[in-house]
């Protein structure tokens, strides 16, 4: 293994820039004539709009959807059958349907003042009926967010393999599970500044964004005029998490405002928009219900799930993605025989819902983990026996799941294993007997789960969403002193990439990672990219570098070959050498007699040079399937509320690890945000489907506090389909917290009676459920 | 998230804070470390015509000892106190109640008097110095008087300030020798306002004490005579002799119909009163 290649915990160099303030954001982005925008967004979650009273003084400078002559609404269509598909307006038309809703633009010389104007403008709203809860909004009778539909359902969706075959299973647990609404909070929000290159004839839109491409086709479709016109440039970004995977009614807004007034525009989203309007995500709710025999082992599992999707389909992963991807994997990490899963993506009058780390994983690791331990105690048995007893196996490998997901690799039971010694449960359970010198009660719990990342072409082209991923492109020159750049169409705006890509292209070329450069984030500069998504990175970006690098390296063979006056089959490269029978060439020689000194090569030397674009697919596109166990003990204090990590494990496999550092950095990111899903984070909506949060102060985030330092132990099992054998480890981390903390606290309190199916796990709910369990008290009566 | 125009002055001295405040036409706010105005202003919740800015009064500064009573400025920070810039006759009480204040850099600039006028039910300083018996002195166009904090606090975000009126100091009763405190707040994680406060100042040897429990609807719920928490008396026993069911009681007649709620706050007073009958070792770093 080189010093700086494949595998090298390597720091990265992108964080001397990140760390000492010098990344370059949106919101760093200062244009001559430049002038801010603000919203009017919509009070009510839903309403018909009678009249836009705009002040005459500011007549000039607001803009409603009467202005926007020939926008179109955004449409993020599935082809999934019987999906019905909502046209999102760029600014409201007719109706609103979620708070926040862009109901007009204004513009200023600065934001304070052009929130000025947005205050004196009237909105004459006549309030509808709003739906806030997506079970009720499923009832007939109930009102519709699109009338035209007749219905609230987006898309209803069922699979049934066999289910008759477990009815008759001697144990059987039903449990309503639900997870909470959150909202993804990355630490920078969004932001679009717009600006027209007159001598290109092209709109310039500098927007925080995973997928520069991607949003470049919906903006092109949106505002009717060919790509060529459009240059999209995604600059440092500030977490993405899955929230700046959208095509955003912002952008479009300004991006016709620039077109028509011609100078440069800026819309930054402030915390209050962000909590309030734009996107939310993680809401699910499961009515599941678990099969076994009495040693635990699974017949099958049974489950309706319902998702709130909002009140619009995002561009471009769509209203239906959250709610279809919990029927295909439910199942998670386990062989069983039988199989019914039902589900409705539900349109309410709220923010669109968009994938957020982990997608529906999160959810249904929640809901199938919770309701394994409901098993586990029903046989009378431990829950690592229940998960020992139904995980897939690695003799297995490769796998067919129940829902026919292919699972690459993998020694599922050693993770579990190795986190149960990690954990040392013996002591935990003999702690657990005693009790605590404070009052509080010990709890364990596990949570494994399967990642399938980096997907392609095979799975997405059936969910039929505006985008399908197909060959991963990456450009790879050297530049005349011997650098290298590399160019993806993929963005980092938290991974590594600029370290980890330059990693791989070492392995190839033997280039040191301090001479390589990612350009990224900008459509003119690199190749086309769905973007960065779904664990996908290191896989296909990961790959489509490693082939670019591939085909530059047998270039520069020949080449030096010539140079060393031998042939090609005569050498081989290592070290960032062209190595011959009696002697060698570095790199920096080769791309010097190409660019520079021409006259030095053969006369039939490749004329395709030291740059090169290759496309990269793995054999298979059906995925790779990093895996983790979980397990944490906690302390409860059943008086308050107050669940404090003691100790939190985690035995993850990626495959090859590109680089441990940066997947520690990964897996530590995801636990915090798996920490505020379980405990902490969570977006409420009164019955008017007014959300209830519109600051930090009532949107709880975990702190510092509240994350403990995980142990993490790293297996490596790699995958056969990719290039190094590695696999996407991104989101896994937010996955199993909810779960393992769910579980952790069900155990501590399980002598009390209590069992808490709901996240997050406030120290309310906590309180709540351990005073209802009470049977005598009153209180019980009243916290019912 | 900008705040709507307003003016701004910063007046040198008291006596030109209190006529401007007499004089100047429309709504006018004072600031002094902006840690609820500002976010309050970005939110346009509130939209001033004016805006005094009052650390430039010396007054607002001072911190002094007269006799067995601390004297402490409306503008000393949460960070002076913290860090023991300003004297101390509460045995490290105050220091205390200050160092679990939000985060630092909300203590850097946080006044203990903007935190008392601000009269947030869940924030420290209105439970902590209710406990503690403190007064505040008061300046305006009659002159000065002085209130005792239950008085001044009158209901959520709603003090006692008459018109053109405003407040100088914060005086705070020495806790004798003997006495016992008990603070505890329950916070759903480090920095949060908090959710329930249980605070206890005792005195076994004279048999009487105060108790309040904080981060209610409207202001503290004060017991200035805390014997009925106790089965009417006070002595050395008082934390076995805490009655629970007595502070559930009280919290009921107050109107907190919820169980769960009364059930964390009065957990939180128990453990107020456990803290005052065992001083968990608290380290503060040497005085700054």
């Amino acid at each position: 293994m080189s010093r700086e290649g494949v595998g090298v915990a390597l720091p990265r160099k992108e964080d001397d820039r990140l760390m000492r303030g010098r990344g370059q954001y949106v919101g760093d982005i200062r244009l001559p004539g430049m002038q801010d925008v603000a919203f009017v967004r919509s009070p009510l979650a839903h309403a018909r709009i009678r009249a836009i009273h705009v002040p005459d003084a500011y007549r000039d400078r607001v803009f409603t959807a009467a202005d926007l002559d020939g926008v179109l609404p955004i449409r993020a269509v599935s082809g999934l059958p019987g999906f019905k598909a909502s046209e999102q307006p760029v600014l409201a038309t007719g109706k609103v349907r979620q708070v926040g809703e862009l109901v007009a633009m204004c513009v200023a010389a600065t934001r304070a003042e052009a929130e000025d104007i947005a205050a004196a403008v009237v909105l004459d709203l006549e309030e509808l009926p709003a739906i806030h809860d997506m079970l009720a909004a499923r009832e007939p009778g109930s009102a519709l967010v699109h009338e035209h539909w007749g219905d609230n359902v987006f898309l209803e969706t069922l699979v049934d393999i066999g289910i008759e075959a477990a009815l008759d299973a001697p144990i059987q647990v039903s449990r309503t599970i639900s997870t909470g609404r959150q909202c993804m909070a990355p630490i920078e929000g969004r932001g679009t500044v717009v600006q027209l290159d007159h001598r290109l004839d092209q709109l310039v839109v500098h927007t925080a964004t995973q997928m520069p491409h991607i949003v470049r086709n919906g903006l092109s479709e949106c505002l009717g005029i060919e790509q060529g016109r459009i240059r999209i440039v995604s600059p440092d970004v500030g977490g993405g998490f899955g929230y700046k995977a959208i095509l955003l009614a912002e952008d479009v807004a300004l991006a016709w405002l620039t077109l028509r007034r011609g100078h440069p525009f800026r819309w930054l989203e402030d915390r209050r928009e962000h909590l309030t309007a734009n996107a939310n995500c993680r809401e699910h709710h499961y009515r599941i219900t678990a099969y076994a025999e009495r040693d635990g082992r699974l017949r099958g599992i049974d489950c309706e799930a319902t998702v709130d999707s909002g009140a619009y389909s995002a561009y471009p992963f769509s209203a239906c993605l959250e709610a279809a991807q919990v029927a295909s994997i439910l199942p998670g990490p386990y062989d069983f025989p039988s199989y019914r899963c039902r589900t409705w993506s539900v349109a309410t009058n709220k923010c669109p819902i968009l994938p957020y780390r982990g997608v529906a994983r999160t959810g249904v690791c929640f809901a199938l983990e919770l309701v394994l331990d409901a098993v586990a105690r029903a046989a009378g048995i431990p829950p690592e026996a229940v998960r020992e007893k139904n995980l897939v196996r690695p003799e297995q490998m490769p796998f067919e799941n129940i829902t026919k997901k292919h699972f690459d690799s993998g020694d599922y039971p050693a993770a579990l294993a190795r986190a149960l010694t990690a954990i040392d449960v013996d002591a935990v359970r003999a702690r657990q007997r005693g009790s605590e010198p404070d009052g509080r009660r010990i709890g364990l719990g596990l949570s494994v789960y399967c990642e399938q990342a980096a997907h392609g072409t095979s799975v997405y082209s059936g969910w039929g969403i505006p985008m399908v991923p197909g060959h991963e492109q990456a450009s790879a020159r050297l530049t005349p002193d011997g650098g290298l750049e590399l160019r993806i169409g993929a963005h980092s705006h938290g991974q590594g990439l600029e370290t980890t890509l330059a990693q791989v292209a070492h392995e190839i070329l033997g280039v040191p990672v301090a001479r390589t450069r990612l350009v990224h984030g900008d459509t003119a500069m690199t190749p086309y990219s769905t973007g960065s998504w779904g664990s996908r990175v290191m896989v296909m970006a990961g790959g489509a570098v490693a082939a670019a690098c591939e085909v530059l390296r047998d270039r520069a063979v020949r080449i030096g070959a010539h140079l060393l006056q031998t042939r090609p089959e005569e050498c081989r490269f290592a070290g960032g050498h062209v190595i011959g029978p009696s002697g060698d060439i570095a790199l920096e020689a080769i791309a010097r007699t190409w660019y520079r000194r021409p006259q030095d090569l053969a006369p039939d030397t490749d004329p395709g040079g030291l740059e090169v674009t290759a496309g990269y697919k793995p054999v298979r596109d059906s995925g790779t399937f990093s895996y983790a166990a979980h397990a944490v003990v906690v302390a409860v204090d059943p008086d308050l509320g107050a669940v404090e990590i003691l100790d939190y494990v985690i035995v993850e496999d990626g495959g090859t690890l590109v680089n441990p550092l940066v997947v520690d950095g990964q897996i530590y990111g995801g636990l915090a945000q798996g920490i505020g899903t379980a405990l902490f984070e969570e977006m409420r909506f009164d019955s008017r489907g007014q959300p209830l949060a519109s600051t930090f102060a009532d949107y709880l985030l975990p702190g510092a506090a509240d994350v403990p330092m995980a142990r993490i132990d790293h297996m490596e099992t790699p995958s056969p389909y990719t290039r190094f054998g590695q696999k996407g480890i991104g989101e896994g981390g937010a996955i199993a917290p909810p779960a393992a903390l769910a579980n952790a606290v069900n155990d501590a309190l399980a002598p009390l009676g209590v069992e808490l199916l709901h996240s997050p796990l406030t120290p309310r709910r906590i309180v709540e459920a351990v005073l209802a369990a009470r049977p005598t008290a009153e209180t019980a009566r009243e916290a019912a | 998230m900008k705040p709507a125009p307003f003016a701004w002055e910063r007046p040198g001295g008291l006596a030109a804070l209190l006529a401007r405040l007499a004089g100047a036409p429309g709504n006018v706010k004072l600031i002094a470390g902006a840690q609820s105005l500002g976010p309050m202003l970005n939110l346009r919740l509130v939209e001033p015509d004016l805006i005094l800015d009052i650390t430039g009064v010396p007054e607002f500064r001072i911190a002094r000892v007269e006799g067995d009573t601390l004297v402490l400025g409306a503008c000393v920070t949460h960070a002076d106190i913290e860090d023991g810039r300003v004297p101390d006759l509460t045995r490290g009480a105050l220091r205390r109640v200050a160092a679990a204040i939000a985060y630092r850099p909300v203590r850097n600039r946080g006044t203990i008097g903007g935190s008392l006028v601000h009269a947030d039910p869940a924030a420290d300083w209105v439970s902590a110095l209710t406990a503690l018996g403190a007064e505040v002195e008061l300046a305006g166009p009659d002159g000065r008087r002085t209130l005792p904090v239950e008085r001044f606090v009158t209901g959520p975000l709603t003090v006692a300030l008459g018109p053109g009126e405003i407040l100088v100091t914060v005086r705070i009763p020495a806790l004798p020798a003997g006495a016992a405190w008990g603070y505890v707040k329950h916070c759903a994680k480090i920095g949060e306002f908090a959710h329930a406060i249980g605070a206890v100042r005792l005195e076994p040897g004279a048999g009487r004490g105060r108790a309040v429990i904080g981060a209610v609807e409207g202001p503290p719920v004060l017991l200035a005579d805390a014997r009925p928490l106790f089965g009417g008396r006070i002595g050395t026993d008082f934390a076995e002799r805490f009655d629970a069911s007595a502070a559930d009681a009280v919290l009921r007649a107050a109107g907190m119909a919820d169980a769960v709620e009364r059930h964390v706050h009065v957990t939180v007073l128990a453990r107020a009163v456990a803290q005052a009958a065992e001083p968990a070792p608290v380290h503060l770093p040497e005085a700054a």
